[in-house]
């Protein structure tokens, strides 16, 4: 899974920062290629660790790596995530509360929330997907649906939260970077646990 | 080592991070330490956690350490570098919402009177007061 998500954004890093050049400073895509490739080398290792330890290992790996805002946005969420299991929550069956978890660390240290054409606006959406379609037999099909319209939606949002946020109107039209490396990384982990079944 | 609170400016390019101390030391000389950092770690534009603690605990005072930064990923990155820190350090340290370079400079020429950290920050941010 770490391998697959991780591959997933090395292979659509040009696109990434495709859509960074639009709206940002072109580097999303480099960025996460880079945090991601810093997690591959380590993958072995970190697959072999407990499932809280691994996540923050990813975490840390990523505020190490990524260089950009995005290293501490995606790094808190893996860290939040990782500490909730250490905590004593239990996957799959506390995944709400897992996610909830590193969710809300993106928005604390983004200091954002939804509708801001940001990351959240598809991490909150799939959230939400996880727990109204909880025990459904196609919930990662919901969980990936939602992870791609939401994305889609940020396109006409208006930025107001990160480098895009400057150019006000002019960032009306363009999808957010960092949403489609979120939906990314959810389609990854979705595809993966499929290919499981 | 002065005894004064330690100025660290966090750029995404390390020209204007570098710049920015050039232009404090002329204001202050040696009576605040100033550290910089800038780029990723490749050496392209960005900020690196690792640069950040590197320059946060090359100039480490007592009396506390200001961090200016510039864009958004300058400031998330420091926040970040700043929790890695052991917990008696990071009570002593602020992130300034100012302007880099201005900001540097007056929370340097406090810092050089001997103001406490909270002073220095404020005479940083007097500046994004509007």
């Amino acid at each position: 899974m770490i391998v697959r998500g991780a591959e997933r954004i090395v292979a659509n890093a040009e696109e990434l920062c495709e859509l960074d050049r639009a709206i940002g400073d072109g580097d999303h895509g480099t960025n996460m290629k880079r945090g991601l490739q810093a997690v591959l080398a380590k993958a072995e290792d970190i697959a072999a660790l407990p499932t809280g330890e691994a996540l923050s290992a990813i975490g840390r790996t990523l505020v190490m790596t990524v260089g950009g805002a995005s290293g501490p946005l995606y790094g808190s969420f893996f860290l939040a995530a990782g500490a909730a299991i250490e905590r004593g929550r239990r996957l799959p069956e506390d995944l709400v509360d897992v996610v909830t978890a590193g969710v809300d660390a993106v928005g604390a240290r983004g200091r954002s929330t939804a509708g801001e054409k940001t990351m959240l606006d598809v991490l909150i959406p799939v959230l939400d997907t996880l727990k109204s379609e909880a025990g459904r037999a196609d919930l990662l099909g919901q969980v990936k649906a939602t992870a791609r319209e939401s994305t889609a939606r940020t396109a006409p949002m208006l930025a107001t939260k990160g480098r895009a946020a400057y150019l006000g109107l002019r960032s009306v039209g363009h999808v957010d970077p960092g949403a489609r490396s979120s939906c990314l990384i959810v389609e990854a982990v979705c595809d993966t646990l499929e290919a499981r079944r | 080592m002065s005894g004064n609170v330690g100025i660290v400016i966090v750029s995404h390019s390390i020209d204007v991070a570098k710049g920015a101390a050039d232009m404090v030391r002329q204001m202050v000389g040696e009576d605040v330490q100033v550290a910089f950092c800038g780029g990723n770690a490749e050496g392209g534009l960005g900020t690196d956690v690792a640069l950040i603690l590197q320059a946060i605990n090359s100039i480490w005072s007592p009396k506390g350490v200001a961090v200016m930064v510039d864009l958004g990923g300058a400031e998330t990155n420091s926040e970040m570098a700043v929790e890695m820190l052991p917990a008696e350090k990071r009570g002593s340290i602020v992130i300034c919402n100012a302007p880099i370079v201005e900001g540097a400079v007056m929370a340097a020429a406090e810092a050089a009177g001997g103001g406490s950290l909270e002073r220095v920050r404020a005479a940083a941010e007097e500046l994004s007061a509007g």
